[in-house]
């Protein structure tokens, strides 16, 4: 495992909550810190500046790998996740974006995040501001039916400040088929990569398209 | 504004009212769903990035328009009642209320305006649903008038707002304020809350009886204590006569009055399936909510409290 990752880890081994393994957070990692390491323009001092890019965690499950990035980035102490699902903590099962500095959405209800994105996107650009959205959905999340609510909208509008990541790890009771097509026919610039190649990974999101919003499949299969 | 005579629906005074904030305020959202938009094509054209329709889908209309107040706007969702009240209640909940942003939600189609759509499009539950969210305020006007008073009132004031216009109006506007009850008249024998449209329906039916009657356009939050003043200068009994499914408001009554030995009735839309077709007057005498059925209602109430008394 590379340094920062086993930096990520480790400050996830703060908890000793039963949640702390989920394989929904330890999923999300790989782009999670290839969006806050090499993607995201934000100031963890001043979480609600208007000149940072929005991120937006739309499946809320597995919320501990967001909040280890979070506080390796300084918007909270390493020490509140020792705190993670506790009574006195800030930090729950799904995030709480009036509790968790950085967190920008309160979500965990699935397929909630991703029209909210939409929202915030037109909100950008009404105010004439050039940061991005960026909004992490799940496979399992794209079975409600808001996500293709969401899905057809932004790619009907043409957002292009909109990118959609969505963490493919066959945990979908449906057959998704191929996801990224779907994006694509409803006007997306949609991709495919291996979730856990960081370069791939960063190679993609550093290049979204400019004319309608951009789709990755980042794809972290089950290890066998 | 109060007293004036009707000169147009509350829908087309949405119309003016929300086109006049857009245009006043940029920071004023508005998301359809491919309802009344006849009323904001020049404002979508001119304003692209926040007033849109998004077409049929309203979870995620009312989604969008919370990701539109975390940037700063106030957004305005409008559909009708049952597909921006019941389909998205959960997006209502958590993306307006547990965030804790502020937005407005205004209906067309109350209870069964669409009376001859059937139950699909009926929506006699959407202010009793959505009063049990916290936060949430709930306004029902009873004239145009009315309608852009509330709607003036509450927004932009941080809170998530559910306003309801109706076909049905009063006749005369009342010089309402938001989170208040309107002293109507003063009476001895018991006192009624009448809400928006079933108003003047109400005053027609306790016409002859010696009966407090409150006029009430907020419902939530609810106005205990005029509530509680006129109750101390009238007996205890205490009518409700609302327009949605009867009952909503009973816990706010009782609530009020928990340390007065009180009778409370409830009058409003019963809660079952209606399968008829017909103008919403039509489903007024079916339900007996005329002024003649709320009438006899009232003074069937009285008068069990009058045996009990015996």
């Amino acid at each position: 495992m590379v340094a920062h990752k086993q930096e990520l880890a480790d400050l996830m081994n703060l908890t000793s909550g039963d949640q702390k393994h989920d394989p929904s957070a330890f999923s999300t990692m790989g782009v999670l810190s290839v969006l806050y390491d090499r993607i995201l323009h934000y100031d963890a001092a001043d979480p609600q500046s208007e000149d940072r890019d929005r991120f937006i965690l739309s499946k809320g499950h597995g919320p501990l790998a967001l909040y280890a990035i979070l506080a390796q980035k300084g918007f909270f102490p390493a020490s509140a996740i020792e705190n993670f699902l506790h009574w006195d903590g800030i930090l729950g099962g799904h995030p709480d974006r009036k509790r968790v500095p950085g967190v920008e959405a309160s979500t965990g209800s699935l397929g909630h995040g991703f029209p909210m994105a939409i929202g915030v996107a037109l909100g950008l650009k009404a105010k004439g501001n050039q940061r991005r959205v960026y909004v992490l959905i799940g496979d399992g999340e794209s079975n409600e039916g808001s996500v293709w609510e969401a899905a057809l909208l932004a790619g009907d509008l043409g957002l292009a400040n909109l990118t959609a990541i969505l963490i493919d790890n066959r945990s979908s009771t449906r057959n998704l088929g191929n996801i990224a097509a779907k994006f694509e026919a409803f006007g997306w610039c949609a991709a495919t990569v291996d979730g856990r190649d960081e370069d791939a990974l960063e190679k993609v999101l550093a290049a979204p398209a400019s004319d309608r919003p951009s789709f990755v499949a980042a794809e972290v299969l089950p290890y066998v | 504004m109060s007293n004036s005579i009707l000169s147009d629906s509350m829908r087309d005074r949405m119309g003016k009212v929300v086109n006049a904030l857009i245009e006043r305020d940029p920071q004023t959202a508005l998301v359809l769903a491919d309802i009344s938009t006849t009323y904001f094509r020049d404002a979508m054209q001119k304003h692209p990035a926040r007033v849109v329709n998004v077409g049929i889908m309203e979870q995620t209309a009312v989604s969008l328009a919370a990701g539109l107040a975390l940037e700063g706007f106030h957004p305005i969702v409008h559909s009708i009642a049952p597909f921006v009240t019941e389909r998205p209640f959960e997006q209502i909940k958590d993306d307006f209320c547990y965030q804790g942003l502020g937005g407005t939600v205004i209906s067309i189609g109350a209870s069964y305006d669409y009376g001859t759509d059937g139950m699909t499009h009926h929506g006699a539950a959407d202010v009793p649903i959505l009063k049990t969210l916290p936060s949430m305020q709930v306004c029902v006007p009873g004239t145009a008038d009315e309608f852009e008073t509330l709607l003036r009132q509450t927004y932009n004031n941080g809170a998530p707002t559910y306003i309801r216009t109706s076909v049905q109006q009063n006749g005369i506007s009342r010089p309402v304020n938001f989170g208040q009850l309107h002293v109507e008249r003063a009476g001895q024998d018991g006192v009624v809350v009448a809400v928006g449209p079933m108003l003047e329906r109400t005053l027609a039916a306790v016409a002859d009886l010696d009966l407090t009657v409150l006029y009430a356009t907020t419902i939530a939050p609810f106005d205990a204590d005029t509530l509680q003043t006129a109750v101390a200068r009238a007996a205890p009994n205490v009518i409700v006569v609302e327009p949605y499914y009867e009952g909503a408001l009973a816990p706010d009554v009782a609530k009020a009055l928990q340390s007065v030995a009180s009778r409370i009735h409830a009058i409003g839309v019963p809660r079952q399936v209606l399968d008829r077709y017909g103008p919403p007057e039509r489903h007024d005498e079916e339900l007996g909510l005329t002024a003649a059925g709320i009438r006899t209602r009232i003074t069937d109430f009285l008068q069990m409290g009058a045996r009990a008394r015996v």
